[in-house]
């Protein structure tokens, strides 16, 4: 009996927290998104919404966006990952160590920084002038928005990658090369299944995030290319319709949820959920 | 050169960050023998098999397989397998997959895998397991499937590392004896390595003993444990009263103070030497009778004998004996010549690992 009620208060704050922050906003956000605007009466509209061409055509540029991040972070990563878990001594974490540090950095103080590198009077393009080379023009399109999304979740998809190579008992790999194994052969049937859960979890890592990043896409994609993170925020702050950004964020999470739940599937330890 | 040979290592030396690790190692393997290197842990006997293997090459020396060098030949080139001293199972596949996974990479037929598979589980025990993960497996059960892995592939040499290391006295006694059916039912030469001198003793055919990355002896069983080259190999190799003594000449040594003949010849005169006798070889006799007097300082019963310290002349002698003496009881120490052992004495800590003092 005192026992329970002990892990009961204990519990608490926790309780407090998941109802006061995860679980009231959802409710609100799906109260809106099936009401109307001004009347609160019952209403399919805010979802239907999602059909309005500029809607629609943001959110198939952002799950392509996010996919091209996503795969390009993945290229970058996995050799990357497997280069550095052969390195002896710990320099290998060292240096992952040194890819995660821009994380500690303000998101939008990051992103200033790669606008001031991409713009077309930026650092790059200066460079590209002096050395006499055509100059880049990057800037608001959606190839510096990918370059902003593989630059800030790059590190999100190294860490679990490094973390499942590195796991890897280096006497399972002698043990493959023992009974005849080519260098191919080890990499196929041992070092990628091996290392499938870090790449779930990375892929679930950059890719969830990116399908709703709209900061990003504010700053280096500017006013033309939209994204349906951007959309929804502008519904909430220059819209002032609360109710249709919420409809949008109900459609954007039934895509989320559904990329993870794929995601997990394929995640066996389970590796990509306790990461997030 | 003889014609069995089939390994032959030739002055192999491997030094880790300017540490000598193995120090010139000359070894030869004869086809179808049980071999086995003996010695304590950190000795480079994992080195030494790892050469073999093709998992490290050597700074120095040469590996010849068959009379070919194989020296740079990688592992996957090399007829022979491993099983390590973790098992080192695949993780990801299922104990069909584990020991199928040579045979698919050298593209035999469904069928012969099939048999194979069956045919290995059927040796090792370990029949119905095909569709168990190698996790599932008790300690024991990994051992005989990391087996089971390894000669499907029908090496000509099968490498293991302390394999049943990790398992507790009556899953190894039983293992050592199923290794040695193995061993008999294949025909193949075994590469095996252990710190446990009792288990060398029992298997092998040949013992390799080695120490601080030396070659310590080389020989049978009966060789190693009756005559034993130096006071390293007496003392790693069952128990041994290891004692300082002078050669007066010929034939007789005095130890403690007191002279004893001996078979020994060809040491010079008054030369210092060590001198090394089994505690059964003690033998405990009416006190006027012995060469040195002594007292009973403790008694245990060990089963088959009983074990005594006997203090005399200021050494402690360990003597294992089938007559009971009492303790405080004094006694006389006898030793037939032919039990005494004498041994050069190292020069110094280095030469104590040098295997060739003669
Ligand atoms: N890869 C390595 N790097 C550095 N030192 C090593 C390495 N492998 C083994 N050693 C060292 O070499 C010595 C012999 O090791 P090993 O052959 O594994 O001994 P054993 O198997 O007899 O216990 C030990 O001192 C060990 O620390
Ligand atoms: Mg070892």
């Amino acid at each position: 009996m005192k026992s329970s009620r002990l892990r009961r208060l204990v519990a608490a704050p926790y309780l407090v927290w998941i109802v006061g922050f995860t679980i009231l906003p959802l409710i609100t956000i799906i109260y809106y998104a099936f009401t109307e605007r001004g009347t609160n009466s019952f209403t399919f509209k805010n979802i239907l919404a999602i059909r309005d061409p500029i809607h629609f055509n943001a959110l198939v540029l952002s799950l392509w966006v996010a996919f091209l991040s996503t795969l390009i972070c993945l290229l970058l990563a996995y050799p990357l990952s497997y280069i550095l878990s052969k390195l002896k001594n710990g320099r290998g974490r060292f240096v992952v160590f040194l890819f995660v540090l821009p994380m500690w950095m303000n998101h939008i103080l990051r992103t200033l920084a790669l606008q001031n590198l991409l713009s077309n009077t930026g650092v790059i393009n200066g460079i590209l002038e002096f050395l006499r080379l055509p100059t880049l023009n990057i800037m608001n399109t959606p190839t510096a928005i990918i370059i902003g999304m593989v630059y800030t979740y790059l590190p999100f998809m190294i860490l679990p990658i490094y973390n499942s190579i590195a796991k890897i008992d280096d006497g399972v790999i002698d043990a493959a090369y023992d009974l005849g194994a080519s260098g191919f052969t080890v990499f196929r049937r041992l070092i990628l299944p091996l290392s499938l859960p870090g790449i779930i979890s990375g892929i679930t890592m950059v890719f969830v995030p990116s399908i709703s990043e709209f900061v990003i896409a504010d700053m280096l994609g500017g006013s033309k290319t939209l994204l349906i993170g951007n959309v929804i925020e502008q519904e909430f702050t220059v819209g002032s319709n609360w109710n249709l950004g919420s409809g949008l964020s109900v459609v954007l999470m039934v895509f989320i949820v559904a990329s993870m739940v794929i995601m997990q599937r394929y995640d066996g330890d389970g590796e990509g959920a306790a990461l997030w | 050169m003889e014609k069995d040979i089939i390994i032959d290592l030739k002055d192999i030396s491997v030094s880790f960050d300017g540490e000598p690790v193995l120090n010139n190692i000359n070894l030869y393997i004869r086809d179808n023998e049980f071999i086995t290197l003996l010695g304590p842990s950190g000795c480079g006997k994992t080195t030494t098999l790892r050469i073999i293997g093709g998992f490290l090459k050597p700074d120095t020396g040469r590996v010849i397989f068959e009379g070919k060098d194989i020296t740079d030949l990688p592992p996957n080139k090399r007829q022979l397998n491993t099983v390590f001293q973790n098992y080192a199972l695949f993780p990801h596949l299922t104990i069909a997959e584990n020991i199928a996974f040579g045979l698919k990479i050298k593209k035999k037929s469904k069928e012969y895998i099939k048999d194979k598979i069956k045919y290995a589980l059927k040796l090792v025990n370990l029949e119905g397991f095909e569709n168990r993960m190698p996790q599932s497996l008790s300690g024991g059960q990994q051992q005989r499937i990391a087996i089971a892995r390894a000669i499907v592939n029908e090496p000509k040499v099968l490498l293991l590392d302390e394999p049943l290391g990790a398992l507790d006295l009556k899953m190894r006694q039983s293992m050592q004896y199923e290794l040695i059916r193995l061993k008999n039912e294949l025909g193949i030469t075994f590469v095996y390595i252990t710190h446990d001198q009792e288990e060398a003793l029992t298997m092998s055919d040949t013992i390799v003993v080695m120490n601080k990355g030396n070659i310590q002896q080389i020989g049978t069983p009966e060789d190693i444990y009756n005559e034993p080259k130096n006071a390293f190999v007496a003392d790693f190799i069952g128990e041994s009263n290891i004692i300082d003594g002078i050669m007066l000449e010929d034939k007789l040594v005095e130890i403690l103070g007191a002279k004893f003949p001996c078979v020994d010849t060809g040491f010079g005169r008054n030369k210092p030497v060590d001198v090394v006798i089994r505690p059964e070889d003690v033998d405990l006799v009416e006190p006027e009778k012995g060469t040195i007097k002594g007292v009973v300082t403790s008694l245990l019963f060990k089963g088959v004998h009983y074990e005594m310290d006997v203090l005399a002349n200021g050494y402690e002698w360990l003597v294992h004996s089938t007559d009971m003496v009492p303790v405080g009881r004094e006694v006389g120490i006898f030793v037939d010549p032919y039990n005494i052992q004498i041994m050069h004495k190292p020069i110094s800590e280095d030469e104590e690992a040098s295997s060739d003092e003669e």
